[in-house]
């Protein structure tokens, strides 16, 4: 008899032990799935619907994605995060990994080149956007202190107006505000290779050069993939320098998917075609991560 | 000196040079914001990017008294302490939960965490809007803040678990036996160990709730309850050519901002880099 009682009392205990911890985690989950996992699964339905926002939706089968299809100004906006995809593989990471591999070679003076090349990263971009608005104008910027000099061949160039050259001023603007946050992340990474193969390195008499490549490179293998994910992804979600400088002009030359998403869902009120447009990118970073999941696993069993 | 090795002597003034040009890339465009910030319209036609003539607030006492910018900034205050506030208590409770207590499907819920962290703002923002303008939410700071929250929540957790996990148990199993009840352990015993997890956490939702963009412009559009980062893009393209005014309103919004970081700058950077997903 005592022994049931005992186990009564053991499972009551735990049960009450149970509903603490669930009272303890259920305002972050129940605030997470009303803004996250549940709006979510409903655009999985609204993605096939002529959804305008207001009455009931329509399902209407495939005719989103045949429309997306055939929709010239969704291309030209997933172009753009394409180009834009390649301008930050290439461009912050080669900047972040010399800044890096020059911080980690010095030892005056690197915590206050890591806090400069680090504070664009904190400064919101709306003040990074109005910095480079005035800094490129022809009437204030840069141009007009040429201008004052003599040198006038900047006089008449638009960075943000010129439809050949805006989505490539935006993306520097983003840059200018990024690669610091890529210097300290790989630096950090840096921090944790081996010393002693730097000096086997030296000892064979390698250069700087050399030491970079077969010595830093694969150390730092695993963040370097890392920041190639976060930029993978991030390409295909960019929306703020665009945004604020240009708003996807002139005549669409620096548009991306998520400025269009905005637009066609609440400027062109058509939620459904816009939920499937976001769909359709979204599915386009699952298909990074599970390439990125492979490259992992790979990587660790080797 | 700087150098260990024979080789590192003829290798550090390359370093330097490299680190300075860096330097100058990411620093002088901030110091002519600045500059900029105390030049009248007409210093500025006749001197781009230099030194300023003289120490003007002009620009600042117009930029604030003009009102979008001194209400914005106390917007940002309530949007900013709302969102650290939210974010500490939900992403603390629910760690705590997940590291220390008998929390059902554990292994479930950190797997929700990980795709709600991997999952593209645009597969909920425009179901999101609806569903806040029939919860009469749109357009309030408050439903900005519960956004914000939500966003934050996931890898708050996952950071704050991996960091209660190390404190030891036997520190809660002694208070339990001196008759301490569970808030009584989180509150008075858990809480004030991790507070240094938790001063992250603040730091990187703050920082994030500042200077948000996405989220701001499509979720709160009356000009009163705008938070500085939408009222400044409002402000600059309200007056296109004024770009001192602009310019000191734009100083005013990162003062803060950069002074926190200069001061902090260890906590900052650790936990932008470890949870700074943006691109």
């Amino acid at each position: 008899m005592t022994t049931t009682t005992l186990s009564d009392e053991g499972r009551r205990r735990r049960r009450k032990r149970r509903l603490v911890a669930l009272a303890f985690s259920t305002p972050a989950l129940a605030i997470n799935l009303l803004v996250i996992a549940g709006p979510a699964v409903s655009s999985l339905y609204y993605a096939w619907t002529d959804w305008d926002g207001f009455s009931a939706p329509n399902f209407t089968g495939l005719e989103n994605a045949k429309r997306l299809l055939g929709d010239p100004t969704f291309w030209n906006a997933l172009g753009h995060n394409f180009i834009w995809l390649v301008l930050f593989l290439t461009v912050p990471m080669a900047m972040g990994l010399v800044g890096a591999f020059m911080l980690s070679r010095v030892r005056r003076g690197a915590s206050l080149f890591r806090v400069v090349f680090f504070i664009p990263y904190v400064i919101a971009s709306v003040v990074n956007a109005q910095i480079w608005k005035s800094l490129l104008d022809p009437a204030t910027g840069i141009a007009a202190q040429l201008d004052k000099m003599g040198i006038t061949w900047l006089n008449d160039v638009y960075f943000f107006g010129d439809s050949n050259l805006s989505l490539y001023s935006v993306a520097f603007v983003d840059n200018w505000h990024f690669w610091g946050f890529l210097v300290v992340l790989f630096l950090a990474a840096m921090g944790g290779v081996d010393p002693s193969l730097f000096e086997a390195a030296r000892i064979d008499g390698a250069g700087p050069f050399r030491e970079f490549w077969h010595v830093t490179l694969p150390g730092i293998r695993a963040t370097l993939m890392f920041a190639i994910m976060i930029i993978s992804i991030g390409s295909l979600l960019a929306f703020d320098y665009a945004f604020a400088i240009t708003g996807g002009g002139p005549a669409g030359s620096s548009d991306l998917v998520s400025l269009l998403v905005n637009r066609t869902a609440f400027t062109g009120l058509e939620p459904g075609y816009a939920s499937f447009m976001a769909l359709a990118i979204s599915l386009l970073g699952g298909v990074f991560l599970v390439i990125f999941h492979y490259i992992r696993r790979n990587e660790e069993s080797r | 000196m700087t150098a260990r090795t024979s080789g590192g002597v003829r290798r550090t003034p390359i370093s330097y040079f490299v680190l300075i040009l860096l330097a100058l890339f990411a620093g002088v465009p901030l110091l002519i914001l600045v500059f900029n910030s105390f030049k009248s319209n007409l210093e500025l036609g006749q001197n781009p990017l230099g030194l300023p003539s003289a120490l003007d607030f002009d620009n600042y006492a117009e930029a604030w008294s003009r009102g979008s910018i001194g209400r914005g900034m106390w917007n940002s205050v309530v949007l900013v302490g709302g969102t650290v506030i939210g974010t500490c208590l939900c992403a603390g409770a629910c760690a705590y939960s997940l590291a220390r207590l008998d929390m059902p499907f554990k292994r479930g819920v950190e797997n929700y965490l990980f795709v709600v962290i991997s999952l593209p703002v645009q597969m909920f923002i425009v179901p999101l809007f609806f569903l806040w303008s029939n919860l009469a939410l749109i357009d309030t700071l408050f439903g900005l803040i519960i956004i914000y929250v939500a966003l934050n929540t996931p890898f708050s957790v996952l950071l704050l678990r991996t960091f209660l996990v190390g404190i030891p148990k036997e520190l809660d199993e002694a208070a339990r036996i001196d008759g301490a009840n569970e808030w009584q352990i989180a509150w008075r015993i858990i809480l004030p160990l991790a507070r240094p997890g938790l001063l992250t956490v603040g730091l990187v939702a703050g920082l994030g709730a500042y200077s948000e963009l996405l989220f701001a412009v499509i979720f709160v559009t009356t000009p009163e309850k705008l938070p500085m980062a939408t009222a400044l893009l409002q402000y600059s393209q309200g007056h296109t050519q004024l770009f001192g005014l602009v310019n000191a309103a734009a100083v005013i919004m990162t003062l803060p901002a950069v002074l926190l970081f200069l001061f902090m700058q260890r906590k900052f950077i650790a936990g932008l880099a470890s949870g700074g997903v943006k691109g």
